[in-house]
């Protein structure tokens, strides 16, 4: 049971090439914006047709361009929950669930049933622009389980939302996805959201997609840099392969890794959190002079100039406690450790 | 005062839009799907009948339904029916010109309709026939309607053409206009003025109409108009 999707599709200059296999569980589908996240899930839901390939669902064929088969969205049983929740505005909440009632002689009792579950019994009888952004969500989500579908696609889930209400809208929708028995598929841009919702993850880079894996894998070692851009890394650098060691021409650095860098290495990744202020001598460490520093909300941006860098070099961002920053003595020189495991090798 | 203008008028003006309602909406839903060239080239034949003086319209339904014109002759032939000089025969003139306003309102509506609506109903399994009725047609309800009152009251104010095909006949074929253009050429008139009166009362009512919609429209901002 799971959906399978091999497809490619031209958009103008856009050329899309994805592919992915999902059991019943919520994969996350991360992305920057303009990576073709969301006509990747209206090709599974049919609403665009792919150029090319194939989609299964539960052993079902919902397209195949070998074998000319396009099931129409209305007998593909794909759950989509628009990034604006397409509710209908013409019709209250209660018509909105049960236009959704896959069995019409039972579309009262479902939608009662479904209001009851989602708490709608006092928004029931009003209108989607009378609603919060959380109970037009919700109405969203009723209305796609009342359609019972095998899959359900989100694309975005939170884009609509404020800030204030994303956290606890979250945990409603984590929820209702553990009770989904189907497939998920997350369309984000957002690795907190994915981290903390998803179990395997597949990174949508210009188009293209990359091996399905999980968050672990993606933070731990992204392989390449949008998706350590996209797991939240901010330092990057062209390096030269010396063994267990890679030399950073821009900064005049060499660094220890943690094993042999692959051939195909071509640059490095270092989170900012794990730049660390420490004693001269230790192990990848090197003098740096402080060019910046930025207060947080909770923590200390500081961007640092290594001192053998180049004049047009990258700065080094390290984001520590405020606490760790008052700590330190010299507060315009300092040296900058990085450790060896904590060094992202990308293509 | 002899009413009988005033209800085949009512009569014609109502049969016509009717049927510019139903051939108008599935126009309009029909055209947006098709390719920008063949689109762009019958958007200019469906919306000519708008801006072709009356007349012209009228010469080319008769040399379509003459009694010896090719449809005209066919229909007689098979059916012993003449298309033209009689009450119904306005209808084809009122249809002709009122096509393109109810066909451009319900483009507009359709144009500003929001398309992921559809895609929703559709990947909730509902067919597209209920999507078209159910949410299309509603949340562009106020264009639609604006677009058959324009129609109505085109229909209900054509001359030039209904003159040509249908004739003026009293008691049989005259409608309010022909009626007032009648009663001018024969010098009556104080008649024409009461006729005048009751077209110009009929006229403000439809446009007050079409003026309240179009606000209700603005205001809700659903629907989109012209």
């Amino acid at each position: 049971m799971a959906l399978s999707v091999d497809i490619r599709k031209q958009l103008g200059d856009f050329h899309l090439e994805v592919q992915f296999d999902a059991e019943d569980e919520t994969l996350a589908l991360l992305g920057a914006s303009g990576c073709g996240k969301s006509v990747t899930l209206k090709c599974v839901a049919g609403i665009l047709t792919p150029d090319e390939g194939r989609i299964t669902l539960d052993g079902v064929t919902l397209f195949d361009s070998a074998a000319r088969i396009d099931l129409p969205p209305q007998r593909r049983h794909v759950g989509y929950l628009f990034q604006d929740y397409a509710l209908f505005p013409n019709m209250t909440v209660r018509q909105n669930i049960a236009a959704g009632a896959k069995d019409r002689g039972r579309r009262r009792e479902t939608a009662e049933a479904l209001i009851r579950r989602f708490r709608l019994e006092d928004a029931a009888d009003r209108k989607p622009r009378q609603l919060s952004g959380g109970q037009r969500q919700r109405t969203a989500l009723a209305r796609i389980l009342a359609s019972e579908p095998r899959a359900v696609l989100l694309d975005e889930p939170f884009s609509a939302l404020d800030s204030y209400l994303k956290y606890q809208l979250e945990l409603e929708l984590a929820e209702i996805l553990d009770s989904f028995p189907g497939t998920a598929v997350w369309v984000s841009h957002d690795r907190g959201e994915v981290f903390r919702n998803c179990g395997r993850v597949c990174v949508l880079d210009a188009g293209k997609s990359q091996p399905v894996r999980t968050l672990e894998e993606l933070f731990r070692a992204p392989g390449t840099e949008a998706a350590a851009r996209l797991s939240g890394c901010k330092n990057y650098a062209g390096v030269e392969l010396r063994g267990e060691a890679v030399f950073v021409p821009a900064w005049n650095v060499t660094l220890r890794c943690a094993g042999p860098a692959a051939d195909h290495v071509r640059t490095i990744g270092v989170r900012a959190h794990q730049v660390r202020p420490a004693p001269p001598g230790t192990e990848n460490s090197f003098p740096c002079a402080v060019v910046r520093v930025i207060e947080d909300v909770f923590s200390t941006v500081v961007l640092l100039r290594p001192e053998g860098a180049a004049a047009d070099a990258p700065l080094l961002r390290m984001e520590l406690d405020k606490a760790a920053w008052q700590a330190v003595p010299d507060k315009q020189r300092l040296t900058a450790a990085i450790p060896p495991e904590d060094i992202l090798l990308l293509k | 005062m002899d009413w009988y203008p005033l209800y085949n008028s009512l009569r014609i003006a109502a049969i016509s839009t009717a049927v510019v309602f139903f051939l108008g909406l599935l126009t309009a839903y029909y055209i947006a799907r098709l390719p920008r060239l063949v689109k762009g080239a019958l958007d200019v034949v469906l919306t000519l009948p708008l801006v072709l003086p009356p007349t012209v319209v009228g010469w080319l339904l008769l040399v379509l339904l003459g009694p010896n014109r090719p449809v005209g002759a066919w229909v007689l032939a098979h059916f012993g029916v003449r298309l033209v000089m009689t009450w119904w025969s306005a209808v084809f003139a009122t249809v002709a010109v009122a096509f393109p306003l109810m066909y451009r309102t319900a483009r507009g509506a359709f144009e500003s309709f929001d398309q992921t609506l559809a895609e929703a109903g559709a990947t909730l399994g509902r067919s597209n026939t209920w999507i078209f009725w159910r949410v299309r047609m509603p949340v562009c309800r106020q264009g639609i309607l604006a677009g058959t009152v324009l129609a109505f009251a085109r229909a209900l104010g054509e001359y030039g053409a209904t003159s040509m095909i249908a004739g003026y006949t009293p008691g049989r074929t005259a409608t309010i206009s022909t009626t007032v253009y009648q009663l001018w050429r024969t010098g009556s008139d104080g008649a024409a003025l009461r006729w005048v009166l009751v077209n110009v009362a009929i006229s403000a009512v439809f446009l007050l109409a079409v003026n309240l919609l179009e606000d209700r429209q603005r205001r809700t901002g659903k629907g989109g108009g012209r």
